[in-house]
């Protein structure tokens, strides 16, 4: 009819839906605002808690440890994938068995076990052949509370990494190894050059997911007695009682580390996108064009 | 060993499983040669060319690359076997092109070219820029130097991957079923490359169903079935006038 020769009037479909639910989560979130207002919370002492030297501390010893338990766990996760992916039988049992065991206990269970250890074993020394010793030491002051937290973070950690890793390195084709043997790289070579550069963009979303985790997962550490940030917020509430607080002081600083750490996994995940992924990233901004 | 040819398989045999794949293949090529191998699929075709480079090791039997046996050192009249990365050193001199071109998909068509150079016979970089362009240039993608795989037809991948073998200098180069991934505009493109390759006096082993291909540039055609080869001639005679009914039935059904 007039299809092709006037412009017709659009009626807009009316979302009521968006509406109704837009107002509903507005009134929560008032009478929520309502209710902390009427808390028995004294608000104005937490930005003091914030700047405590024992908070400072706590902050300090949480940063520190996820760092090392992190690092400590992709070093390991890596061996531990390249023995699960050789063609030794033995590696491969060794390191399926390895992520089982690491990865079925609960962290806390394996920090209470590094830090208990001295129970079991009250020395340890590493013998040298020929007489002497490397090491022989009292297992109290060998594994402090702090090292017996990087130890269980760490080993549980690495078992989830190696099986990052391993996803990584089996996400790059058969073809392309063998299209590098084919021009004589050495299996060396074509690890550094050809399979773990694309391994990279599987591998660093998820161990940035990791990293935020271990972040919050040194807060397990205050059971044995490590200063990180609950322990430090328990040090100051047991003097002056305002349990709460002092958490959420507490709850700010981990905010604060792990939107640090959020965005720069971010910049982490763009700068290997960009030197990497050529085709795909430059496909997505041909396409916004 | 100066009177062997480029490449001598003396009995090659393969199994996989309780399967065997290679029942025992004797073939010569000589320097200079194109030799198509011919046949129907699972006849073992792709298995021996990657015997040929060690990306598969053999069963019994053994191979003769430029006078080395493929795998091996020969000593005191003993062969033994070589560490992978003395493998790698054996691989150099064979190039091999990939039915599924298998370029490294993080580089671009000019560092796919370049890697090996610099990686592997350390090229100097600007050295290896150079001859890498020349033979993109060979190949017809002078202009796609800073492509990426993805960013490539099926038919421009698979002339990166020619000239990032051929930037090897290899002696012998193996083609597995190079054009049969492609849409059907794209196989001339590949074949041309291969056929001035052919020209300029490469040494070439290359499975193909491109029977004008093999027609034409083939100094001899090896039909290879169930893992033994059934017939070698030279084009003319193995595809014009075969001996064999296998041969024969195999044609009929290609050709039809
Ligand atoms: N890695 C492997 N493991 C087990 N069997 C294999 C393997 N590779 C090949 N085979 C078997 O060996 C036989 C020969 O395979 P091959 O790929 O060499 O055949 P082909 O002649 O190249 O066939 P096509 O023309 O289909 O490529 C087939 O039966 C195949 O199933
Ligand atoms: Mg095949």
């Amino acid at each position: 009819m007039a299809a092709d020769t006037e412009p017709l009037p659009v009626v807009p479909l009316r979302r009521w839906g968006r509406w109704i639910s837009a107002l509903i989560i507005i009134a929560l979130l008032v009478l929520l605002g309502i209710a902390l207002g009427n808390a028995k919370i004294q608000w104005n002492s937490v930005p003091d808690f914030l700047w405590y030297r024992v908070m400072a501390i706590g902050l300090l010893n949480t940063v520190v440890l996820a760092v090392l338990a992190q690092a400590s766990a992709i070093v390991i996760g890596v061996v531990i994938a390249l023995l699960r992916l050789s063609a030794n039988p033995v590696a491969r049992w060794f390191a399926s068995g390895y992520i089982w065991l690491f990865r079925g206990l609960p962290v806390l269970l394996q920090i209470l076990i590094w830090y208990n250890l001295a129970l079991v074993f009250p020395m340890i020394s590493i013998s040298l052949p020929f007489g002497g010793h490397l090491v022989h030491e009292q297992t109290n002051v060998l594994i402090s509370a702090f090292t017996a937290a990087l130890l269980g973070l760490a080993l549980n950690e690495s078992a989830y990494m190696a099986e990052i890793v391993r996803a990584g390195l089996t996400s790059v084709s058969t073809g392309q190894t063998e299209a590098a043997k084919s021009i004589g790289m050495t299996p060396a070579t074509t690890l550094r050059r050809v399979v773990l550069p694309q391994a990279m963009r599987v591998i660093i979303p998820p161990t940035g997911n990791d990293f935020i985790n271990m972040l919050k997962g040194t807060s397990m550490a205050s059971v044995i007695g490590v200063t990180e940030l609950i322990h430090a917020s328990n040090n100051i509430s047991s003097h002056n009682l305002l349990v709460m607080e002092t958490l959420l002081a507490a709850a700010v600083w981990y905010m604060v580390v792990v939107t640090i750490a959020s965005i720069g996994q971010h910049y982490l995940e763009r700068a290997f996108g960009a030197a990497d992924r050529g085709p795909v990233s430059r496909a997505a901004r041909s396409a916004r064009v | 060993m100066s009177d062997l040819p480029l490449l001598r398989t003396v009995g090659v045999h393969k199994s996989y499983g309780g399967t065997e794949v290679l029942r025992g293949i004797d073939l010569d090529v000589a320097k200079g040669r194109v030799v198509c191998l011919l046949g129907p699929s699972g006849g073992g075709k792709s298995t021996f060319l990657r015997c040929v480079n060690h990306l598969e090791t053999v069963d019994a039997g053994q191979i003769w690359v430029a006078g080395e046996p493929m795998g091996y050192r020969l000593r005191h009249g003993k062969l033994y076997e070589l560490r992978e990365r003395e493998v790698a050193r054996q691989r150099r001199k064979i190039g091999m092109v990939f039915q599924h071109f298998n370029l490294f998909g993080h580089r671009t068509a000019l560092q796919n070219v370049m890697d090996g150079p610099i990686r592997v016979l350390g090229t100097p970089r600007e050295q290896a820029r150079a001859e890498a362009l020349d033979l993109l240039e060979r190949v017809g993608l002078a202009e796609r130097t800073g492509a990426y795989p993805a960013q490539l037809s099926g038919g421009q991948q698979q002339r990166v991957a020619i000239a990032r073998s051929l930037a090897m200098k290899p002696e012998l180069m193996l083609f597995d079923e190079p054009t049969s991934a492609l849409d059907p505009e794209l196989v001339g493109d590949v074949l041309a490359v291969m056929t001035s390759l052919a020209a300029e006096g490469m040494t070439m082993l290359v499975v193909t169903h491109e029977m004008g291909f093999a027609a034409e540039a083939a100094d001899e055609v090896v039909f290879l079935a169930d893992g033994a080869v059934v017939e070698t001639g030279p084009p003319s005679q193995v595809l014009g006038d075969p001996r064999e009914d296998r041969t024969r039935q195999f044609l009929a059904r290609v050709l039809a």
